[in-house]
């Protein structure tokens, strides 16, 4: 017979009860992070500047996309510095100060963010867009950045 | 200036009781702004990654529905590498206390931010009523 336990047993030792709820605590805190990928690298928000970043790869090109409602391509400064992308701006948000809100939830403000690229790109072919306030910014990898097919002689 | 104070970070508000999804997929909440003037109620929401055709605006009795469907602007052969965002749909209700004049709702749609301008309706005005012998 099969039995599935929750946690593993702990029949070697443990002193007190605190200790038993310290590993039960330890041991969930694995199985979750198993389950729903937990805090693995590169999920959330690690870096707590404002815009926040989704970055992507294909083969030949590496994806940065942000959400900027309301802004227009030509109010963006995107710059590339090596393997460094720059994107800066600021969101203007006009609050007429005459008449009653109910909900204030939109922030305006300056922003500048840089993001470190994984691999080596080619700046003079990086393009930007804006659509329906999603910013995409396309970084061709450069050729030592591709993966290369080997073939086995 | 508040217009030179700097971003904070915040994360997407995922909607807590999605109730009545029929799609799968994360939910979220927009920010919105709300004031009201004499005349109207100017509603303004930031919808990121909704195109025009796909928001829906339903007012219904007191309850105004707004909601947007995001189509994936990924492409098929692309790879995670770093998530900060999720991209869900939008949906959002308000109940409005004072009566619109449905007829004359305006709705505009610039760079992800839907701009809405519900006029009130016009204080029913007093009228005689005659009562014609049937």
């Amino acid at each position: 017979m099969i039995v599935r336990r929750m946690y593993p047993q702990l029949a070697y030792g443990a002193r007190d009860a605190f200790e038993e709820l310290d590993l039960m605590r330890r041991y969930l805190d694995r199985l979750s992070e198993s389950v729903f990928g937990g805090p693995s690298p590169g999920r959330g928000m690690p870096a707590g500047v404002f815009p926040a970043l989704n970055l992507t790869q294909d083969r030949d090109h590496y994806f940065v996309r942000a959400e900027l409602p309301g802004l227009r391509a030509d109010e963006l400064n995107i710059e590339v510095v090596g393997r460094n992308l720059t994107i800066s701006g600021e969101r203007r948000i006009a609050h007429d100060e005459n008449v009653r809100y109910h909900r204030r939830e939109r922030d305006g403000g300056s922003f500048s963010r840089i993001i470190g690229l994984p691999g080596d790109i080619n700046a003079d072919r990086v393009e930007a867009g804006m659509v329906n306030g999603i910013l995409t910014v396309t970084l061709p990898k450069a050729e030592a950045s591709k993966p290369r097919q080997i073939t086995v002689k | 200036m508040s217009d030179s104070k700097e971003i904070q970070v915040k994360g997407k508000q995922e909607l807590a009781t999605p109730a009545e999804q029929t799609k799968s997929g994360p939910v979220f909440v927009p920010a919105v702004d709300i004031y009201e003037t004499e005349t109207a109620i100017v509603m303004t929401a930031d919808l990121p990654g909704v195109a025009p055709e796909d928001i829906q605006i339903d007012l219904r009795d007191d309850v105004l529905t707004l909601s947007g469907d995001v189509r994936p602007f990924e492409g098929p052969e692309e790879d995670d590498i770093l998530v900060e965002f999720e991209v869900g749909r939008y949906y959002r209700q308000f109940t409005l206390t004072e009566a619109i004049d449905q007829e004359r709702i305006q709705a505009s749609h610039r760079d992800g931010v839907l701009h809405l301008n519900l006029p009130k309706q016009a204080k029913a005005l007093p009228r005689r009523i005659t009562v014609s012998a049937a």
